[in-house]
């Protein structure tokens, strides 16, 4: 038997019910829309979510004191002192999966510029934090590695502290600051990011060389965090054990002993926040996969009348010549070409859907081609297995009976 | 003369609950290429059961059926299809077309099934066919868009289509009125005239006098076989029918 005869077979039985075939489709092309735009709701949101927290610089690692205790009283991380500069220094020397690296001391008070003041917080840090944390420098310059030498007293402030600080239109670039006591020229004007996810102003802070706020500031010689960013984010698990391994051997922590450092990155907090956005995603792929298994339910339920209803065009096939698995695959044929067809259909709603989710409601959606291919798959999957129960029904017809069926 | 169907002793036994009941029991006759044969009895003489087994629907209990020179008795669901594919044209009552499907797909349809047939010489053989029937000019139109003499005429041209030994109608006249029945039966004369062989089963006794040869059946045996010296011609008996009234 050739197949190309079955398909002719199955095409002209499904143009003469269009409408049955196509209140048939209704049920796979809504399951196969829903599937594909849900699933494209839920990659959108979490891609939304990753490019935020990517926006804080995805791959970053902080480095940060922390678990000591001071003659058996456990003390507070900021108030530890086990970060020492041989400590970063000895990571930016034997680092391998480490791009940048800076030392971090911070220290909050209240910003002065002539009659107006804010409060802040200045961070002492070199020249690679910017792109650590996914800033850019928007007019100016960063200061420089001679500055950080020389304990300038230099720094970049946000966007938000030019705002509180100086009048609409004023240029801030060469003006002069105080941080408590002590002035600060400004050399540059963070270009701004708004606020994080966390709702907190990331414009709200002043960049200065971190010699200058150990030194000049803080009057401290440790440091207070060191933050790094990973070669990417596939690299930040092996980057935080290289810093664990390099630190404990420079603390000389023996194996068992408690870490006096914590090591945490960007990347275990976007894991959890992923993990949330996966479960949700799951979520809606489940609602969206119950209405593609009732579509599918649909086609056997049609199949099913049909073969009741064609019993004497059945029984007159089988007459002429039909055998058995003739008529069985052509009712499995007319199955998987409802499905798919229903499918194609589908996939271009879901995709319309999407896009008109995107439009109307601003949602972020991100279509996702496994859920085009995965949507085709189940599609046929759907109609063999729904049709061929009813089509092996039909094919079990005994002829003498089926061409006498009133 | 070819000999196209042979029955020999052919019993068809049914078990309807406990009892068992005897649709046929001993019936043998030939029939030979050419003859128009017409089958009678009334409802419950077994001439259904005949005709499924001779339309290798149904096998016998006993007995053996050779279609052609095949013996089918033992022969497969499948084989079966194919015999029936290739060797018999089947016509029934209520024509049995496709709904909603152009005569000419309808014709095509017992060639669908055969994949020595490609789709050129489909098209061919089906255009030919209801070029015989007489409907050349309604080859595109739908089956709901015909009147049942040429939806019989459409099944006719079905039947023909592949080119079979022997053409079996079943009732084939028993839909129409008394114009459209003589006009189907001048059909089947004028398939007869050129050479064709067919059995046609009816209750109808009138029918029996314009075809070559008569078997009656009753409660499953053959009670009267007869030749029939003069043939009525279908023809002649539409034209005397009174004109159709507008």
């Amino acid at each position: 038997m050739n197949y190309k005869n079955l398909i002719l077979i199955a095409l002209r039985a499904l143009t003469n019910n269009k409408m049955r075939a196509f209140l048939t489709m209704l049920g796979i092309i809504i399951g196969v829309a829903s599937v594909i735009s849900m699933l494209a709701i839920g990659a959108g949101s979490k891609q939304s979510i990753r490019d935020e927290i990517g926006q804080m610089g995805s791959n970053m690692i902080m480095v940060q004191p922390g678990n000591g205790s001071f003659g058996g009283v456990r003390q507070s991380a900021s108030s530890m002192q086990t970060l020492k500069m041989t400590d970063y220094e000895s990571l930016v020397r034997e680092t391998n999966y480490l791009s940048k690296i800076t030392p971090t001391v911070s220290s909050s008070g209240q910003a002065v510029k002539g009659a107006n003041n804010s409060p802040t917080t200045i961070y002492g840090v070199n020249e690679q934090y910017i792109d650590i944390r996914g800033y850019s420098v928007g007019s100016g310059n960063m200061f420089t590695a001679q500055d950080i030498r020389k304990a300038a007293k230099v720094c970049i402030v946000g966007q938000t502290v030019v705002d509180n600080l100086f009048s609409a239109g004023e240029d801030p670039l060469g003006k002069t600051i105080r941080f408590g006591k002590i002035p600060l020229k400004i050399v540059g004007v963070l270009e701004a990011k708004g606020y994080n996810t966390m709702g907190m102003d990331q414009d709200d802070l002043i960049l200065a060389p971190y010699t200058t706020v150990q030194k000049r500031i803080l009057a401290i010689t440790y440091l207070q965090g060191i933050t790094a960013a990973a070669l990417s984010e596939e690299y930040s698990n092996q980057a935080i054990e290289e810093i664990t391994e390099i630190l404990q051997r420079n603390h000389a922590i023996k194996i068992g002993q408690e870490n006096d450092f914590n090591v945490r990155s960007q990347q275990e907090m976007m894991e959890t926040m992923s993990s949330v956005m996966d479960m949700m995603t799951i979520l809606l792929g489940c609602i969206a996969g119950i209405s593609l298994l009732v579509g599918g339910i649909g086609i056997m339920n049609i199949m099913y009348v049909s073969v009741t209803e064609r019993t004497r065009e059945i029984g007159l096939r089988m007459s002429i010549g039909a055998m058995g698995r003739h008529i069985l695959m052509q009712f499995l044929i007319e199955a998987v070409i409802i499905s798919v067809t229903g499918g194609i259909i589908g996939v271009l709603v879901g995709i319309g859907a999407s896009g008109l989710i995107k439009m109307i409601a601003g949602w972020p959606v991100s279509i996702q081609a496994y859920s085009i291919v995965l949507a085709f798959v189940v599609c046929t999957v759907t109609g063999i297995f729904f049709g061929w129960y009813p089509a092996k029904k039909a094919s079990d017809l005994n002829p003498i009976d089926a061409i006498r069926y009133e | 003369m070819n000999e196209i169907i042979k029955v020999e002793n052919l019993r068809r036994d049914f078990l309807v609950g406990e009892e068992t009941v005897h649709a046929l029991r001993d019936i043998s006759f030939n029939i030979t290429e050419g003859e128009f044969v017409t089958i009678m009895g009334t409802s419950g003489s077994g001439k259904s059961t005949l005709l499924n087994i001779l339309g290798c629907l149904d096998v016998p209990t006993e007995g053996e059926y050779y279609l052609d020179g095949v013996p089918v008795r033992k022969m497969g669901k499948n084989d079966r299809a194919m015999l029936r594919n290739r060797k018999i044209g089947f016509v029934f009552q209520s024509y049995n077309l496709l709904p909603k499907t152009t005569a000419l797909e309808n014709v095509e349809l017992p060639l669908l099934y055969n994949k020595t047939v490609n789709s050129a010489q489909r098209k061919a053989k089906s255009h030919k066919a209801l070029e015989s029937v007489g409907l050349a000019d309604r080859i595109n139109h739908r089956s709901n868009q015909m009147s049942g003499g040429q939806q019989q005429r459409v099944a006719i041209a079905r039947a023909l289509v592949n080119d079979p030994v022997i053409i079996l109608a079943d009732e084939a006249t028993g839909n129409l009125d008394t114009r459209t029945s003589f006009e189907i039966l001048t059909l089947f004369q004028e398939m007869h005239a050129q050479g064709r062989t067919i059995l046609f089963v009816t209750h109808n006794q009138e029918i029996a006098r314009y075809g070559s040869r008569n078997i009656v059946l009753r409660d499953g045996k053959v009670i009267e076989d007869r030749k029939n010296g003069s043939i009525a011609s279908a023809k002649d008996t539409l034209a005397s029918l009174p004109a159709e009234e507008e």
